[in-house]
This record gives structure tokens, C-alpha cells and sequence, in this order.
């Protein structure tokens, strides 16, 4: 095995599509380490990416924020305006892990291990959020919702790593949330998780909605159903029923110890219902 | 495995070793630099006993590659005392017998020191959710708490 810090976008992106072996992208290492450690992988490169410029960044642009690949959780959360304007996205990403864990775990590697349970995924799939990607080929964005392929699996080719995150300008009255159950109260994996992000309108009715569900399909899905239910409502019983129906709709789950198809199907609709009022409520609505 | 020259600064002085790319950095701490405070409790992220701070940031030694750290500051327990004087954690932990086979404590000694950088004045429920990635198989963690508290106490008032 070789280790890589690479220097500039352009060196990694070129060792990583040159290497004919097995190669991994090292952000935090809180997955690639434990696999290393277990024998799951025998990598011929290791890419230390996390020195690349702009990758530890977090800025103002577009009216939104553009987040570096290797910004560490703890880092995320003490940006006090990004937490303010993405409150689930900081919430979901923080639940990863112990302080320590946290201390080095990055979202572009949770997103990039593509566990259906990775929990920073689902608010960045329901906040519409876009990866900048870099590789041989040069630049380009792709929605955070078309990255993971399956288990372990992304859309990502060859060579290529996500260098940022664009978090786009907030609406006046947006915000969202995120939710997950464990039969722990922390340190554990996602048995069925939901995010919810969406806009209140000056009449206190929510204009715009996306809702996403985590460890309830091969992937992390968006489900347009779901926001569509509680469009133009205020959350009242009907829409929210509408709303966990169809959650359970999307739900294509493992059975296993952790938690039973029907368990999760049915969780990951109490959820989303839950985290909707939540987000309701920091957008600064009253129900 | 071709191996790498990597130079670094640990509890305040300049260090260097040689390591192979897979090694962590909890593997060259211990016997490398024959720093042997961190411990191996699972290597896998899940037990804390191997927490140091990298650039002042508590993080598992476990999972970070030795080579990651070259340039880099790195903090561990052998450095929490001052020479014969114990930190005030280090005391609280014997007053209030917060160990018992000490297997955990380096760990939990560097983590409880990171919140109190941070956060001087925590509340109980804050102490466990920072320690929460901190296993301790002894102690039933009520002692730790304390400990860690009347530390907190007698350092805001230092
Ligand atoms: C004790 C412990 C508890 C955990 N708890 C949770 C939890 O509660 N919830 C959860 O979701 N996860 C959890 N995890 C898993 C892990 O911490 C997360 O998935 C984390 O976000 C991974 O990020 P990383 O930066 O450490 O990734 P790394 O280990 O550096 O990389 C992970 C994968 O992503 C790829 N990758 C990394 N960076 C990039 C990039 N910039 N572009 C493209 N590919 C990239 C790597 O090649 C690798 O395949 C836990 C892990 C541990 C050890
Ligand atoms: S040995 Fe590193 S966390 Fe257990
Ligand atoms: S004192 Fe034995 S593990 Fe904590």
C-alpha cells in the first residue's frame, strides 16, 4: 500500500485514475481505517485529500454556503450561521459517531461509504444540496441524491472525489430537520431516519417541501410524495397522515435483527411526520 | 511497503519516526515513540482508550494513519501532567477512585481535558454525551462524572 497527500486536485485526481489497483480516498478515516483494520479492503493507494486547498473551507456563496469535502463534523458544527440556516443538516451529520469520531468524520466520505444509514445523507438529499466533483476530466456538479448506487456503491468514476458542497441561498421561512431511531440513545447505526426540509408562506401554509428517508431502501430516497402531501397545510392530521403514507410507500427495507421490514416501514413514516413539525417550527411556524 | 519519514511535534516537542503507509498513529505512538499512555481497546473507533487531540482536536488514535500527522501537532496523556504535578483531572481521578483497572482513563483523561478547553462549566448530561465514545468496563461511569466535575470546579476557580 501507498500513501498520497496529495497536493493539488489535479495530482490526486491523476494518481487515483492512474493506480490499476484498489484505491481509496482518505477524508476522515473513520470508515476506511476500520475496514483496513478488519480486512474488508487491501487498497494499493491511499489519497489523502484533506490538504487540498479549500477543502477544510466553509464560505459564503451564492447566497448560500460552499462547504469543503473535509470539513470534520465538530468543525461544521461550531460555523453558528451555517447551523442556523441548516439546523437538520448540522444535526444529521453530528449524530455520526462519538466527539472523537467526529473530530474526523467528513460528510463526502459518509455520503461516499453509501450506507443506507449514513446519517448526514438524507438532509443534504432533502436541502437540495450539490457536490462539486473533481477528476480527470475536470470539474463537475452532480446532486448529492444521484452519488450513492447501492451498498458501498457510487456514481462516481474513476479517478474522480468531491472536492465541495453548494448549499443553496434559504428562502425567508425555510428550514429543516432530521431524525433517526436506534434502540441506543447514541453510538449506534440508523434503523429508519427521515429529513425534512421546507418553506412557510406569509399565510403560515408550507410552499415548498422535500422529504428524504435513510436505512429504508438500498439507497438513502427522496420522496415527492411525502412533500407533496403537506404542501399548502399546516401540518394539520390529514396531511400529515397523507404524508407517512406515503414514506411507507417508498420504504424497500432490509429485514434483520436491528429492526423488521415492518418495523422500519413504519418508523420512517412516524419521522418524517416527527421531523416535518420540527422544521415547521424552526421555519417559524405555529401549528 | 516502502516506509515514510515523518516528522511531527508530540506534547510540545519536536518527534520523528518511521512507519509504514497502513500504521496508525496510536500503533506509532505506542512503539515508535514507546508512548505506551494510549491503549488499544478495540481499534476500531467504538472504546475511546486511545484518544489523543491532532492539531487540538480529540480524535481516536485508531483511526488516524501515522502518516497523516507529519506538520502536525499532537497532544497525548504523557503530556497532561507538569513534570511531578498532576493535572487537576489526574488528581480528581484518584480522590474520587473514577478508575479501577485504568485501561480506559488515559482515554477518557485527554477527552474530559479537550470539554473543559471547550466547554468549562458543563452540566452532568453534557459530560456524558462527551464521554459517551469513552467505554469504560469498570467504574459504571458515576465516579468518572464526578470526577470530571470536581475538576471542572476546582479549575474555574484557579
Ligand atoms: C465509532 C464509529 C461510529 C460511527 N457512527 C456512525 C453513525 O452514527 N452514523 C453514520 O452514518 N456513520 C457512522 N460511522 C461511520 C463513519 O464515521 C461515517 O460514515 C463518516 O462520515 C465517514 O467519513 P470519513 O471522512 O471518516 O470517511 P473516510 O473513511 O475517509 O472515507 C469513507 C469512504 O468514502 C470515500 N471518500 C472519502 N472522502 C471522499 C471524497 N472527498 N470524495 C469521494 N469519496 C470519498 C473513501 O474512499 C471511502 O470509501 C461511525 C464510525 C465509527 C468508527
Ligand atoms: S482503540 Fe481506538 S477507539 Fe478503541
Ligand atoms: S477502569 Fe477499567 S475500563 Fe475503565
Amino acid at each position: 500500500m501507498r500513501y498520497l497527500a496529495a497536493q493539488s486536485v489535479a495530482e490526486a485526481a491523476k494518481a487515483l485514475a492512474a493506480e490499476a489497483g484498489v484505491t481509496r480516498i482518505l477524508s476522515g478515516g473513520t470508515d476506511v481505517l476500520v475496514q483496513l483494520k478488519a480486512g474488508m479492503v487491501e487498497p494499493d493507494l491511499i489519497v489523502d485529500v484533506k490538504k487540498l486547498p479549500g477543502m477544510r473551507e466553509i464560505r459564503a456563496e451564492a447566497g448560500g454556503f460552499r462547504v469543503g469535502a473535509a470539513v470534520a463534523g465538530a468543525e461544521l458544527g461550531e460555523h453558528k450561521a451555517f447551523c442556523a440556516a441548516w439546523p437538520g443538516v448540522a444535526e444529521g451529520f453530528q449524530l455520526i459517531g462519538s466527539t472523537q469520531v467526529q473530530g474526523r468524520a467528513t460528510m463526502a466520505g459518509n455520503l461516499c461509504n453509501a450506507s443506507p444509514a449514513a446519517d448526514s445523507v438524507p438532509a443534504l438529499v432533502a436541502g437540495g444540496v450539490v457536490a462539486r466533483i473533481a477528476g480527470p476530466d475536470g470539474e463537475r456538479d452532480l446532486a448529492v441524491v444521484d452519488i450513492p448506487a447501492g451498498p458501498g456503491r457510487t456514481n462516481l468514476k474513476k479517478g474522480e472525489f468531491i472536492t465541495s458542497f453548494l448549499f443553496p441561498a434559504r428562502a425567508k421561512g425555510a428550514s429543516d430537520a432530521y431524525l433517526r431511531f436506534i434502540p441506543r440513545t447514541e453510538m449506534d447505526i440508523a434503523v429508519s431516519s427521515a429529513a425534512v426540509n421546507l418553506t412557510i408562506g406569509a399565510d403560515g401554509k408550507v410552499s415548498a417541501a422535500e422529504v428524504a428517508l435513510g436505512a429504508v431502501a438500498p439507497t438513502v430516497v427522496r420522496v415527492p410524495e411525502a412533500a407533496k402531501a403537506i404542501i399548502g397545510t399546516k401540518l394539520d392530521d390529514a396531511a400529515l397522515a397523507a404524508m407517512a403514507k406515503a414514506c411507507e410507500a417508498a420504504c424497500n427495507p432490509i429485514d434483520d435483527k436491528r429492526g423488521t421490514i415492518a418495523f422500519r416501514t413504519h418508523t420512517a413514516g412516524v419521522l418524517a411526520c416527527r421531523a416535518a413539525h420540527i422544521a415547521y417550527e424552526r421555519a417559524g411556524g405555529k401549528a | 511497503m516502502k516506509k515514510l519519514h515523518i516528522s511531527t511535534t508530540v506534547n510540545g516537542d519536536p518527534a520523528e519516526f518511521v512507519c509504514t503507509p497502513d500504521e496508525s498513529l496510536l500503533d506509532a505512538l505506542r512503539n515508535r515513540l514507546g508512548l505506551t499512555g494510549a491503549k488499544e481497546g478495540c481499534g476500531t473507533g467504538d472504546c475511546g482508550a486511545c484518544s489523543v487531540t491532532v492539531n487540538g482536536r480529540l480524535v481516536c488514535s485508531c483511526l488516524v494513519l501515522a502518516a497523516e500527522v507529519e506538520g502536525a501537532e499532537i497532544a497525548t496523556i504523557e503530556g497532561m501532567a507538569d513534570q511531578d504535578k498532576l493535572h487537576p483531572l489526574q488528581r480528581a481521578f484518584i480522590d474520587h477512585a473514577a478508575l479501577q483497572c485504568g485501561v480506559c482513563t488515559p482515554g477518557i483523561l485527554v477527552a474530559a481535558k479537550s470539554l473543559l478547553a471547550k466547554n468549562p462549566e458543563p452540566t452532568d448530561e453534557e459530560v456524558r454525551y462527551w464521554l459517551a465514545g469513552n467505554l469504560c468496563r469498570c467504574t459504571g461511569y458515576d465516579k468518572i462524572i464526578r470526577a470530571v466535575q470536581s475538576a471542572a470546579a476546582e479549575m474555574r476557580g484557579a
